[in-house]
Order: C-alpha cells, then sequence, then structure tokens
C-alpha cells in the first residue's frame, strides 16, 4: 500500500471508529453536538490559572470513551498530535508571568506556569472532547445533526468539504513528497525555494481533486441537503444524556468538586 | 425510446484560457447504443464528457439527452438520467461506506429510505459486490472500486451511461469482468478510451475526435482497421485487427 494510502487510512480511523457501534454511537448526533459544546464552553469559562478545579471534568472524556468503545491509545495519537498548537500558545507564560502565586512545599509556582499548566489542561479537555465527538458520530452524521440544529446549511457543507479534502491535500502532499525523495536520492533534500514550489503545486492540485469531486457528487445530483440513509430522531435517552451531563457540568463548575473532596479527607483526618 | 438518445449539435467550447477544445462537434446515438469516443490526450473527449452530464454548458451549438436540451434549467434533469462513471473511482467515492456512497444519488433525487435502500442493494447486487456493502471505499481493490464506482452510477437508474477510462488501472482479470458487466447493460453506453482492444470487443460504434473535432464516426472495424486514419490521429491499429491470418 502506498504511504498515501496509509497516512490516508491512518486519519480515515475517526471515519473508522464513527462506525462502531455502542450506546454512544446510536445516540442521536444532535445530543452528542450539543453535549460537547456546552462541555468546551463550560472548560472555557475558568479564569486563567484554574488548574485543579478543571480537573473533575474529565470525568466526561473518560466516560464517553468507555461507554462508545473507543480505542484510547488512538486518541491519544491524535491528541498528541495537535499538543505542539496548544504548546506554543502557553510556552511564553512562564517566561512572561513570574510573580508567585502559590507555593508547593519549599517551591513557589509562578503565574505564568499556572497558566500554561491551565493551558495545556483545557486544551486536552476539548479536543479530546471533539475527537470523541467526531469518532462518535462520524462527519456526516455531525453535519446534518448540527444542520438540524439550526447551522445555517452554508456553513454545514463547508464543514463536511473541508473534512473530505483534508484527506485530498494530505494524500496529493504525501505522494508529491514521495517524488521529491525519490529524486533527492539521499541527500539532505531541496531547499526552501522547492518546497516553495511544492506548496503551491500541492494547492494547485488538490484544488483540481476538490473539483472532481465536486463534480461527481453534482452529477449525482448533490445539491447542497446533506441527506441521510436512516435518520435518527432525538428521543428521552438523547435528552436524559444531554440533561445529566449538563446538571454534571454545572455542579463541577459551581463547587470546585476536587478542592471540597480535598477539604474532605484532610478534615476526616485521611 | 427517445430518453434514451443523445445528441450534440455544432459543440463549441473554449476554456477561459483561451483552449479551443471543440470546434462544431456533432453526432447522434440512440437508444441502446454502445459508442466508443477515442482520440490522442488533448482531442477534446473530456471536454465532451463534461457537456453530457450538464457540467459544461454549451458556449455555441446544443447538447441534447433525451427530450431535454441542455440548458442550467434543465441541468438537472439531464445528470439524472445520464450515469457519468469518472476516470479515477477514488474521485467518485466519498462517502465512508460503500452503501452509503451507492444510496447518495437515490437519496438525493428525494426517494423514501426504504426504496433508497432497495436501489442500492439492486445497484450492489448489478456488480457483485453486494458483499462490500459496510467496507470503506478507500480500502477496497482498483476493481472493486471501479464496480462500486460504476453501481453508485447505477443506482440513480440513468437511461444512458458515460464512462471515462473505465478500464485504465484495472488488471486483466479485473478487466475482463468489467467487460463481461458492460456488455450486460441494456443502457446507451458511451464510452471514452485509450483501449482499443475493449473498443474492439464491445462498441460496434466508433467516433474519432481529434484537435476538438469529429474527424471519423462509424462501425468500429472499418474504422479501427484504417492504419491511415488512426495514425493520422495519434492512434494506433488495434493488434487483434492486425493479423487476419490464424495463429
Amino acid at each position: 500500500m502506498s504511504a498515501g494510502a496509509a497516512s490516508f487510512l491512518e486519519v480515515g480511523r475517526l471515519d473508522e471508529l464513527a462506525r462502531l457501534d455502542s450506546p454512544i454511537h446510536r445516540l442521536d448526533a444532535r445530543a452528542q453536538a450539543l453535549t460537547t459544546m456546552a462541555f468546551i464552553l463550560v472548560v472555557m469559562s475558568y479564569p486563567r490559572y484554574e488548574v485543579s478545579a478543571l480537573m473533575p471534568l474529565f470525568v466526561y472524556p473518560v466516560c464517553v470513551i468507555a461507554a462508545g468503545n473507543l480505542p484510547v491509545l488512538v486518541l491519544l495519537r491524535k491528541l498528541a498530535v495537535a499538543a505542539p498548537f496548544a504548546l506554543f500558545v502557553g510556552i511564553f507564560n512562564p517566561l512572561l508571568d513570574r510573580h508567585g502565586v502559590m507555593t508547593v512545599g519549599a517551591i513557589s509556582v509562578t503565574g505564568g506556569w499556572l497558566s500554561f499548566a491551565s493551558i495545556m489542561v483545557r486544551f486536552a479537555l476539548t479536543v479530546s472532547a471533539a475527537l470523541i465527538l467526531i469518532s462518535c458520530t462520524g462527519i456526516h452524521r455531525l453535519c446534518a445533526g448540527l444542520e438540524q440544529l439550526g447551522m445555517p446549511k452554508v456553513f454545514a457543507v463547508q464543514l463536511l468539504f473541508l473534512y473530505r479534502y483534508f484527506f485530498v491535500i494530505g494524500d496529493e502532499g504525501q505522494r508529491m513528497r514521495r517524488s521529491v525523495e525519490i529524486r533527492s536520492s539521499g541527500s539532505r533534500g531541496p531547499g526552501f525555494r522547492v518546497y516553495g514550489h511544492l506548496i503551491g503545486h500541492l494547492l494547485l492540485r488538490a484544488m483540481d481533486r476538490a473539483q472532481r469531486i465536486y463534480r461527481a457528487m453534482v452529477a449525482r445530483g448533490f445539491d447542497g441537503e446533506i441527506r441521510r440513509v436512516h435518520p435518527t430522531q432525538p428521543g428521552w435517552r438523547e435528552v436524559a444524556y444531554g440533561v445529566g451531563w449538563l446538571a454534571f457540568f454545572l455542579v463541577v463548575r459551581v463547587w470546585n468538586l476536587a478542592e471540597k473532596l480535598g477539604g474532605y479527607f484532610s478534615e476526616s483526618g485521611l | 425510446m427517445s430518453h434514451h438518445r443523445v445528441e450534440v449539435n455544432d459543440l463549441w467550447f473554449v476554456y477561459p484560457d483561451g483552449t479551443e477544445a471543440l470546434k462544431g462537434v456533432s453526432f447522434r446515438i440512440t437508444h441502446g447504443e454502445c459508442v466508443a469516443v477515442i482520440g490522442g490526450n488533448g482531442a477534446g473527449k473530456s471536454t465532451l464528457l463534461q457537456h453530457l452530464n450538464g457540467y459544461l454548458m454549451p458556449q455555441q451549438g446544443d447538447v441534447r439527452v433525451g427530450d431535454f436540451s441542455l440548458t442550467p434549467e434543465t441541468a438537472s434533469a439531464v445528470r439524472r438520467s445520464v450515469g457519468m462513471v469518472f476516470q479515477d473511482p477514488d474521485d467518485q467515492l466519498f462517502m465512508p461506506t460503500v452503501m452509503e456512497d451507492v444510496a447518495f444519488g437515490p437519496l438525493n433525487a428525494g426517494l423514501s429510505a426504504g426504496e433508497v435502500e432497495v436501489r442500492a442493494t439492486t445497484a450492489l447486487e448489478r456488480v457483485g459486490m453486494v458483499h462490500l456493502r459496510n467496507r470503506p471505499p478507500y480500502k477496497l481493490s482498483a476493481g472493486e472500486k471501479r464496480a462500486v464506482a460504476i453501481a453508485s452510477v447505477l443506482s440513480n437508474m440513468p437511461d444512458v451511461l458515460v464512462m471515462d477510462e473505465p478500464s485504465s488501472n484495472l488488471d486483466p482479470r479485473g478487466r475482463r469482468r468489467l467487460m463481461e458487466l458492460l456488455r450486460s447493460f441494456e443502457h446507451t453506453r458511451i464510452i471514452a478510451t485509450h483501449d482499443l482492444e475493449l473498443v474492439v470487443e464491445l462498441c460496434p460504434r466508433v467516433i474519432v475526435l481529434d484537435a476538438g473535432r469529429v474527424m471519423a464516426d462509424g462501425p468500429a472495424r472499418e474504422i479501427l482497421g484504417d492504419e491511415v486514419l488512426m495514425l493520422r490521429h495519434g492512434l494506433e491499429k488495434p493488434h487483434s485487427l492486425r493479423h487476419h491470418h490464424p495463429h
């Protein structure tokens, strides 16, 4: 199998996961999308030095992964791929913000480090929630669900295409890289100038291909409407799922569970 | 039946960069015919095919499919009656599973879930690929992909099948199977190809394109056997027509 196809399959793993059958997968995409959005909003609403209060929120991804039979390693790998972005966002905080805000034993922890830790925890929470959402619904069902929730059709279709063409560009990119490798015969490869050309070329090729895919969709009657073979209807299970998690998020947000629990244990002398 | 008819009259098409791709192409294909469109690279085959399912609109001249003259208003009706099989199945198969891909067309046509299911299953049965229904298309072999791509078009129940290089990238067995399949169809078939042996076996009629013009239109054996004509238009007399003596 070609390197291009192999990388394609790796990215396509989320699509594969979306075809699993589990109580979570059977839920209507709308309930899952709303719950994920609420979760992300709650995570984002914490003050910037908060770390410990965020911890109980990990219950959500852990529970859904367990109930959805999702492979933890695959998701962790995807998380690791996105981690450098969060790292870049937060890495300067420890340098810029140097006043101590708390002490752990003899070590004084600066605000910079604390906010950096907070950014990484939030990143892990939100990105894992998004990955879980796609793994449990699949992009197609998700877009259809978002559209039913009132997202303008144009955006839903954009999202769908963005995802589809992401594979396409990855595939083209792999093929071009291979041809560069073959012709650079063991040397360290071409300079930046060549890469500039390659990227321009990649864009053109990907656009061509995207055009052909679009043409194939139009040829089979695609009119901007996302349709599904078996549309699901939300029922009491979806309501219970959404309301249950919302209640949990609110409890965690209003009371700092980690602190309460710690306080309880230290009071009772454990 | 008139709705299986394809008629092209004095069709001209110039690309925005000034390339004249079609310069007055005309032909008429009637119900149930199997016609090959051959010609060298850049002869205008792809541009012509893109007109047949309404992706490109005639700049001058007329394309008629069934009872419709191709205009932006009739394009969707034309697309419903013309099934287009693309050269690269990877361009055509974009849904997460084979079944969903084959169901894509009928779903867009607004059929009920039950009908969609029946249509998709029938189409997959027709090409012998029902066992792959829950597989993701990108994991199939080239031959399987081609068959599924054809099924995804058949499920729309088109009157006319248009195929761009259907035998490309297939191994000999896959190619043989494809030819059996194509032979079994009763649709009007238009096949653009460089595989001249396939033309000899499948298509009684051939249209030769070169530089945007129809250079010859007639019985396949007569045209393919005309070495001078074939060479003049960047083609070659197929091997099977070269030797009339038994081996």
